[in-house]
């Protein structure tokens, strides 16, 4: 051991303490892992599980206080980061090892163009200065991919897509040839198909520049396409590590065995096949939602942005229909239509019989107790102010006569008993509970109204893995107990397979296929759904024993 | 950006407008000038003869009529408590208000960007304790006290500085000091808690991951950023000052506008009331355009949003 080379990073036993007026919380524990050059090592856990700090604290990034590293080593090639001096540290960071972030619109700097920021990690370490910065910025650019670079160098962050951001990100990162890339959750915002792309750059650049990468990620098929070993986090602590396949395959925690089994590919079986009855419940047909854009100071033709374009779709009682698509695809906004939130342009829509698009005032509060909806941020669509039972009681002060007053504390209670809670989880505020059981509490006030319909936006994708599952567990219960009907909207195909009868794929506003779930996944119609099964990231060693 | 420009003229002419005519019926309502002006013992027959002499005395849609006329000729009317033309008498006095508000604000801008920042460096720490007590205390100071109180320290004990009027360098001093007290306290709780928020945002991150000293982190990434919401603050104490200060002139006996047009309201000087307010409101409305284009200047989205 000690005669051989050090590796390229490793950390030991550490441990990093967050001091507040609560007292000390322990973010990390005793944890190690190593790096060598052209290896990528993956830190999978779910949101709190200590994965972020460690990697903030390789960079010297952790503010103390109220941070406060209580014990432990990182060291670089052999060298000990923790006690570098701030100008070492400097010269580390940017230059030897390099980081890329989650939201790359919040990571770069928004009063300067992408070229001024990239030139910066030259002019920082004194590689380059001037004109000379700028040619190579461009060179970096267009090793990311970026189209028109001499162009778009001069472009603030703002004008461009999240992919095309996080592109520049890893420009940045890679511009003085890093020996060490720290990859925090870099593909957690985006759509699945820009998700592939940035995931196969990665993987490219590791290839030829012989990078060391420490992903960190909570997705399973994100950590499986990446990573040749892995660290799994739980609490602060490392609960399971080794070679990739291995932890995969047979893992051997509790807790990773929990993880994997919320991986698709462990759940196989065809679909769900209940008791969704003939009944229409909600028939759309010939939907329309188009919006004129302004057409700007000097006239010009107002553009007319089609959001939702002739969709037609059946909902039949019991029955869940998965609405998928990416960003921008208008998914939403037929959620929106239908409950009247905005006005629909054309079509028509008929629940049991009556076109909502033209319900009066009182027919469309009676409507809007049949369909409820469930939002994706459990926690900005609930009022901080209001404790749980005032937020599921509410429907009741709107709609009068579902229940008497009397009645209100035992209908909550059972609520809550309904979707896992407890009664007494009754008086206490949103932001006691963490993101899944504010999204049991959104969900029990959406079933106060006993609804018919049940409208869910993105409602698990905020969400950890295993939460994610437990939500859809819960759903799926009810759906069977309460006879509800599904609208289940969302940008993750993969979540579906197992909870939708019937999927619907949109992309720029049109329905491009819709078919039944197993039909779906076993022979996709169209090209762009099979682009969308396919953008899934597929384990490593398949590919590997693919090629 | 011209285009913009020019959408913001035509509101604020719109909004002068408007100022204007409420000017013109609210001023005629504090009373009839003819006994200011004349002496005390004068008969009702020569108070009808001067009102006379100066169009008081027609119905007042008439006088509405003339003033319109009037002003669309680019005249202004003569100030009555002087003998000379109004808009001559008001652009004297704008200058020296616009002099002191200038010096003012530039010092409070500067001080507050200064001592805010250091401030947000370390919050809690001593240097924030001091700062945030002493700009709480700016802000909240009422003026005119610390003006009467200044004049008793300084002139009347001390004897160091004069205690009102123009003319040497020390009469600078107190006004410039006085003045400068309120939008410093604001400014500087402004510039604290936008550093502060700045500092621990994802791209100051991203900056410390690229190996950017600590020093071009604050004074290139942080500063420009946080001083969007200062900009929009220092506009309005700006616009405060441009009005005329009011009190701190006539305390100090400074011949600005807003001293100007205390003299001219209590002396029923029609036509003088509407020019310093005409004076004032355009100086008001080129601030507002000039702090949008700063902003423009500041944020590329706000300017790819205006374009």
């Amino acid at each position: 051991m000690s005669m051989s080379k050090p590796p390229l990073l490793s950390v030991d036993n550490l441990t990093v303490d967050f001091h507040s007026a609560a007292g000390a919380f322990r973010a990390t524990e005793g944890v190690s892992f190593s790096v060598d050059a052209g290896e990528t090592l993956v830190i999978l856990g779910e949101s709190g599980s200590g994965k972020s700090v460690s990697a903030s604290a390789i960079m010297g990034l952790i503010d103390t206080p109220p941070g406060e590293i209580v014990s432990g080593a990182i060291s670089y090639r052999g060298e000990d980061l923790r006690t570098a001096s701030e100008a070492r540290r400097r010269a580390i960071n940017g230059c030897k090892i390099a980081m890329i972030f989650q939201d790359p619109l919040s990571h770069l700097n928004p009063v300067y163009t992408i070229g001024w920021q990239l030139a910066e990690v030259f002019t920082a370490h004194r590689k380059a200065s001037g004109e000379e910065a700028r040619k190579r910025s461009i060179e970096i650019l267009r090793r990311v991919g970026l189209p028109d670079p001499e162009t778009r160098i001069d472009w603030y962050p703002h004008q461009f897509s999240g992919g095309q951001r996080q592109r520049i990100m890893i420009g940045m990162a890679i511009a003085l040839g890093p020996e060490l890339l720290i990859a925090d959750e870099p593909t957690t915002a985006l759509d699945v198909s820009v998700q592939a792309q940035i995931l196969e750059l990665l993987k490219d650049l590791q290839r030829e520049e012989g990078l060391g990468i420490i992903m960190i990620t909570h997705d399973l098929e994100v950590a499986a396409n990446m990573a040749d070993r892995i660290v799994v986090m739980k609490s602060g602590r490392i609960v399971e590590e080794g070679d990739a396949r291995k932890v995969f395959d047979h893992p051997e925690h509790a807790y990773t065995r929990q993880l994997m089994s919320a991986l698709p590919a462990h759940q196989e079986g065809d679909g769900p096949e209940r008791g969704a009855t003939e009944e229409p419940v909600l028939t759309v047909s010939h939907l329309c939602k188009s919006y004129t854009l302004s057409p700007g100071l000097f006239g010009g033709d107002p553009r007319v942005l089609k959001a939702v374009d002739d969709v037609s779709f059946t909902l039949k009682r019991g029955e869940t229909l998965g609405i998928v698509g990416e960003s921008g695809s208008g998914k939403s906004t037929i959620a929106r239509v239908l409950l009247r939130l905005n006005d629909a342009t054309s079509g028509e829509a008929l629940f049991h019989g009556d076109d909502i698009l033209k319900m009066d005032r009182r027919e469309l509060l009676a409507f809007r107790r049949r369909v409820q909806m469930v939002f994706q941020d459990p926690y900005s669509s609930m009022n901080p102010r209001m404790n749980v039972f005032s937020i599921i009681a509410e429907p009741w002060k709107i709609h009068k006569d579902i229940l008497p007053r009397a009645k209100w504390e035992a209908r909550v209670a059972e609520l809550l008993a309904l979707v896992g809670l407890n009664a007494d989880h009754a008086r206490r505020f949103p932001h006691q509970f963490s993101g899944g059981q504010r999204q049991r509490i959104a969900i029990a006030r959406a079933l106060a109204c006993d609804p018919e319909i049940l409208v869910c936006d993105e409602a698990v994708s905020a969400l950890d893995v295993s939460i994610q599952m437990q939500i859809i567990d819960l759903l799926g219960d009810l759906r069977d107990r309460l006879g509800l009907s599904y609208i289940f909207i969302t940008h993750d195909l993969p979540i579906v397979r197992n909870f939708a009868d019937r999927i619907l794929v949109m992309k720029s506003g049109k329905v491009v296929e819709q078919s039944r779930t197993e039909e779906l996944f076993r022979a996709p119609k169209d090209q762009y759904t099979r682009t969308l099964i396919e953008a899934a990231p597929k384990p490593k060693w398949e590919a590997a024993s693919a090629a | 950006m011209f285009a913009y420009v020019f959408r913001r003229s035509i509101q604020s002419l719109i909004a002068v407008a408007g100022l204007l005519v409420l000017v013109f019926f609210l001023s005629r309502l504090t009373g009839d000038p003819a006994y200011l002006y004349l002496p005390l013992d004068s008969t009702p027959a020569q108070r009808d003869a001067f009102n006379e002499l100066n169009g008081f005395n027609d119905p007042i849609y008439i006088q509405f009529g003339r003033y319109l006329l009037d002003l669309v000729q680019l005249d202004f009317g003569t100030a009555l408590s002087r003998n000379r033309p109004a808009m001559e008498v008001t652009l004297q006095a704008f200058p020296e208000t616009l002099k002191l508000a200038a010096i003012a604000m530039t010092l409070a801008i500067v001080m507050a960007i200064v001592v805010g920042s250091l401030a947000a460096a370390r919050p809690n720490g001593f240097f924030d304790r001091i700062a945030t007590t002493a700009s709480l205390a700016g802000a909240s100071a009422p003026d005119f006290w610390v003006a009467i109180v200044a004049i008793l320290v300084f002139s009347v004990s001390l004897g160091l500085l004069p205690t009102s009027g123009t003319g040497t360098a020390l009469h600078w001093i107190m006004p410039i000091g006085v003045l400068m007290l309120r939008p410093f306290g604001l400014l500087t709780q402004v510039v604290r808690g936008s550093m502060m928020g700045v500092l621990t945002s994802a791209y100051v991150k991203t900056a410390r991951a690229k190996g950017v000293s600590g020093q071009k982190i604050v004074f290139v990434h942080a500063l420009r950023n946080a001083m969007l919401p200062v900009v929009t603050v220092a506009g309005d104490l700006a616009a405060t000052l441009v009005n005329g200060a009011v009190v701190i002139e006539t305390i100090f006996g400074w011949p600005g506008i807003g001293k100007l047009m205390i003299d001219a309201i209590l002396r029923r000087d029609f036509a003088l009331i509407q020019s310093t307010v005409l004076v004032t409101a355009v100086a008001i409305f080129i601030l507002n355009i000039v702090i949008d284009l700063i902003y423009a200047a500041l944020d590329p989205r706000i300017r790819h949003q205006a374009a």
